[in-house]
């Protein structure tokens, strides 16, 4: 019985090792085809469908609120501070954390900025 | 990326394109302005999580300097005032965007992206395209800016070979990018930062004040692009879908104002277009002469009236008459009148400006119509008041093939019983053209400040 025991636990302990070179491997092999360039095709099929979604939803947009709308779209184009964050991440201090550091000042104004200033217009809007 | 990280992504994008939607009536659109917010906080906390996001501090810091700086400024800023606080956010929108680049550029490990000096030929290009877009964003957002704010003169600026100038640049800066993509130089990147700001200068300083719709519309669109071109740098959805939403909802509303023109997005974009030497040009020849009336007059009338249309523009926006006109109008309301408001595509300096100023002023938006929707009412009524409007009302748009304006869709205030005129004086208006409507049996001037001659009214009506 032990002995079966003790096979199982080799046999199991030898799996998990061809499961970590596979992994390993697999992860090299994204890594020198490319997996970037992967991400382009995929990346454009985004972008494509996107655009559909953006043209339907911002023909919907009554044109009173259009003010509101530039409002919102340049609160919501300040995501772009997910890059910034990512790029003033690390500890150390080159300057590409500098840069980084910037950016995510310039979107926070507008994100902040953007978001409270379209507030303020749409509070306005009243009915009769 | 894991698994959880890009599902929050996904819940942020959805946020963002229902916060679109929202817009779509003004009674959720607070809601939508709220689904915003909640998408980006998503957004922000989970890029924050991300096990090469450490410096904690530094960054709140950065976060806190910044928001105070953007919710000082956005509480602050007076509602005309608005085109010019959105083009100098969308400036700051590039800027982020160069500076995003740079920092993948001088480290690329930490966006996954290769070592330095060995980054993956797809993402230098996205790089280099993004960083152009944003360099491109913010110095056309901050003439565009000045433009508004008068810091600038709103005339445009033409020279000699202006147009072939700006396609050699644009050629250098694909050379640059070509290069770039190639050596992975730095001076090459800075380079291609330097020509795209100098681009960003000259491709709007021969637009005029008035088209600034339009050119605040577009840089909007570019600084969604942008977003989009740092998007695939990262290989990361929510960035990309972000951008196409902001590029095409910019567009857009440059499709919108230019269609209210009538003239093509090529046309507007190679500028020239209104300004003092247009203005002066047509206006003196004319020796007719047009009814003056007084505040007084238009008041009695105005009083004895069932039906007023109020078209305001860019004027009423300039004299901050929205709260006197208000005013007026509720007045007229008491004494029985049904008082609504026309607003054409193009009136003011952003796409639906003048809506936005008269909400500020208390103006039930159900009063407020669009183009389509008021303007076969005319001829149903007794009063138009235009304040602050000139070309949108001028029938030549209709009838004379050989003016500036011709084919522009206008308001047919010539059709009401009565038309009221509140100007400054006879000048003719940003396209350079004489009014028609000036000269018509049924049009009566009002001279002079558009606040003043509410004001006056006023008077006249509580008497």
């Amino acid at each position: 019985m032990s002995e079966i025991s003790n096979q199982l636990e080799n046999l199991s302990y030898k799996a998990q090792q061809i499961a970590n070179e596979a992994s390993q491997l697999a992860s090299i092999v994204v890594d020198t085809s490319g997996g970037h360039s992967d991400f382009i095709i995929f990346g454009i099929t985004v972008l494509v469908l996107a655009c559909f979604v953006g043209y339907y939803v911002v023909w919907s947009v009554t044109p009173a609120l259009h003010s509101p709308l530039m409002g919102v779209t340049n609160a919501i184009s300040s995501v772009i501070i997910v890059g910034a964050l990512l790029a003033a991440g690390p500890i150390d201090s080159a300057i590409s954390k500098y840069f980084g550091l910037v950016a995510v000042g310039l979107a926070a104004v507008n994100i902040f900025g953007g978001f409270v200033v379209t507030n303020r217009m749409l509070s306005m809007f009243k009915k009769k | 990326m894991s698994n959880l990280t890009t599902a929050a992504y996904l819940i942020s994008s959805v946020l963002f394109i229902l916060s679109l939607r929202g817009l779509s009536h003004p009674s959720t659109a607070r809601r939508g302005n709220f689904l915003g917010i909640l998408g980006m906080t998503i957004a922000i906390v989970t890029t924050l999580a991300n096990p090469g996001v450490l410096s904690y501090k530094e960054i709140g810091i950065a976060f806190l300097i910044g928001g105070l700086i953007g919710t000082s400024i956005a509480v602050r800023i007076q509602m005309t005032a608005l085109p010019q606080l959105v083009a100098a956010f969308h400036s700051l929108v590039g800027l982020a965007a160069v500076f995003v680049a740079a920092s993948a550029y001088y480290n690329p490990s930490a966006f996954n992206i290769g070592t330095v000096g060995a980054i993956p030929m797809g993402s230098l290009i996205e790089m280099s395209i993004g960083t152009a877009i944003g360099a491109v964003t913010f110095t056309g957002s901050i003439i565009a800016f000045g433009k508004l704010q008068g810091f600038v003169s709103g005339n445009p600026l033409v020279f000699k070979g202006q147009h072939f100038l700006n396609l050699l640049l644009g050629l250098g800066i694909i050379a640059l990018i070509v290069k770039f993509c190639i050596d992975q130089n730095q001076e090459l990147f800075w380079l291609i930062v330097a020509a795209s700001f100098v681009i960003g200068v000259l491709l709007i300083v021969p637009i005029g004040g008035a088209d600034m719709p339009v050119i605040v519309s577009m840089l909007n669109s570019y600084s969604g692009w942008a977003a989009a071109g740092i998007g695939f740098t990262l290989s990361n959805n929510l960035l990309i879908i972000t951008g196409a939403l902001v590029g095409s909802s910019g567009a857009i509303l440059s499709y919108i104002m230019c269609k209210g023109m009538n003239r093509s997005f090529l046309n507007v974009l190679l500028g020239g277009f209104g300004g003092e030497q247009a203005a002066s040009a047509d206006g003196v020849k004319d020796d007719r002469q047009a009814k003056q009336g007084n505040a007084a007059d238009a008041a009695f009338m105005m009083k004895n009236s069932k039906t007023i249309i109020i078209v305001p523009g860019y004027g009423m926006a300039v004299a901050q008459a929205q709260h006197a006109l208000r005013e007026m109008g509720d007045l007229l309301k008491a004494a029985g009148a049904e008082v609504r408001y026309a607003i054409h595509p193009v009136a003011g300096r952003m796409p639906g400006h003048m809506n936005v100023l008269l909400a500020e002023a208390n103006v039930p938006y159900d009063e407020v119509l669009e183009l389509d929707e008021i303007n076969r009412d005319f001829s149903e009524t007794d009063v138009a008041f235009v304040i602050g409007a000139n070309d949108v009302t001028n029938p030549a748009a209709k009838t004379d093939k050989t003016s500036a304006i011709y084919g522009m869709p206008i308001l047919d205030v010539e059709n009401a019983g009565q038309v009221f005129f509140v100007k400054r004086g006879m000048a003719s208006g940003y396209a350079g053209v004489q009014n028609e409507l000036f000269f018509r049996d049924n049009t009566l001037m009002l001279f002079g400040d558009a606040k003043k001659v509410c004001e006056d009214i006023i008077k006249g009506l509580e008497n």
